[in-house]
């Protein structure tokens, strides 16, 4: 339903990899209620890129028990396997070769190393560690790190193929806390550079986006609103018009100086 | 009785039998058709090799799908 188009017949794609998306709002399907409210909510999202985690598998339970693979086909969607929940280098290794070949030899990744329960901040360290190896070994890495500047650009020259910084901390809605530091990745990196983790509601994207983020990874924020499946659809509406605003190129900030958009002659009675 | 001892997502989990493939073990756990990756002993062992993997006593699978996230 949401599936790519070609590259050739896209207007401003998100290339990724070499790969063009129509969308720039990526999702994660985690949080839901069920399968059948996953599926409606991203499909409303009009997302492509669908993040999932890798898991120990439930042994011996029922065959026909639904499964994500189900609501969520491979062939509709560009699945992109996480390593959330890894704290060393190695588990996420580990964890996204399992799930590349889960997915029959899918390069694509999401690396997250985690460095602390409470905030889930990342390890940037570990983070850094697990990306040399995982771009050594073919993956195309598109990896979760701090909005450190410096950090941003190591991750750049190991040849991951996407940049993704936190806005705030994951799963908290606070939204972007930090649109400088975000600035200061945007100005050097030649890479996409996506916002993920922090969005809270349709403003935060249009904001990410108005920065000149290529996209926005979000998935709390449409999963616990109230109403997941309207709150995807206004995420995609505020992706598209934090894009297109970033294009336009916003007017000058003209502080403390009004300017009147009514012609100041002609008024009836001068 | 004879059998043979796995540890199979972090559980001791003992085979009635002497001699077993990871297609053995995986229609065991009822886990044929579904799409899942396994480790064997730290190594990831290809689907494709499922039937001519034997397995031994002491061997550690991870046994993983895709589950949501973010």
């Amino acid at each position: 339903m949401n599936a790519p188009a070609p590259a050739s017949t896209l207007v401003d794609p998100l290339v990724i990899a070499g790969r063009a998306y129509r969308s720039r709002l990526l999702v994660g399907t985690g949080k839901y209620r069920d399968f059948n409210e996953t599926r409606d909510a991203i499909v409303a999202s009009g997302a492509e890129i669908v993040t999932v985690a890798i898991r120990r598998t439930n042994l011996g339970q029922n065959a026909s028990e639904p499964s994500l693979l189900d609501a969520l086909p491979p062939s509709e969607f560009t699945y992109l396997p996480n390593s959330a929940g890894c704290y060393t280098a190695d588990e996420a290794v580990r964890t996204l070769r399992l799930g590349r070949e889960l997915l029959d030899g899918h390069k694509l990744c999401k690396l997250e190393v985690l460095g602390d329960p409470a905030s889930l901040f990342p390890n940037m360290r570990e983070t850094l560690v697990a990306a040399e190896k995982l771009v050594a070994d073919g993956f195309d890495v598109m990896v979760y790190t701090s909005d450190d500047p410096i950090v941003a650009r190591e991750l750049e020259q190991i040849g991951c193929v996407a940049i993704m910084p936190l806005a705030s901390l994951i799963g908290s809605g606070m939204g972007i806390l930090n649109p400088w530091n975000l600035r200061l990745i945007l100005e050097q990196a030649k890479l996409p550079v996506l916002v993920d983790a922090g969005v809270g509601t349709a403003s935060d994207a249009s904001i990410a986006m108005e920065l000149g983020c290529a996209g926005v990874l979000m998935n709390t924020a449409i999963a616990k609103a109230r109403e997941p499946v309207r709150m995807a659809r206004a995420m995609r509406l505020a992706v598209e018009a934090g894009r297109e605003a970033f294009l336009a190129g916003r007017m000058p900030r003209k502080y403390y100086e009004a300017s009147a958009s009514s012609p100041a002659t002609g008024l009836i009675g001068s | 009785m004879a059998s043979l001892t796995l540890t199979v997502n972090g559980k001791v989990t003992e085979l009635a039998t002497t001699s077993a493939t990871l297609a053995d073990v995986v229609a065991l756990m009822g886990l044929e058709g579904k799409r899942i990756a396994i480790e064997r002993n730290g190594e990831i062992v290809p689907r494709s090799r499922y039937a001519s993997t034997p397995v031994a006593g002491g061997d550690r699978l991870e046994i993983v799908g895709a589950v949501g996230g973010g």
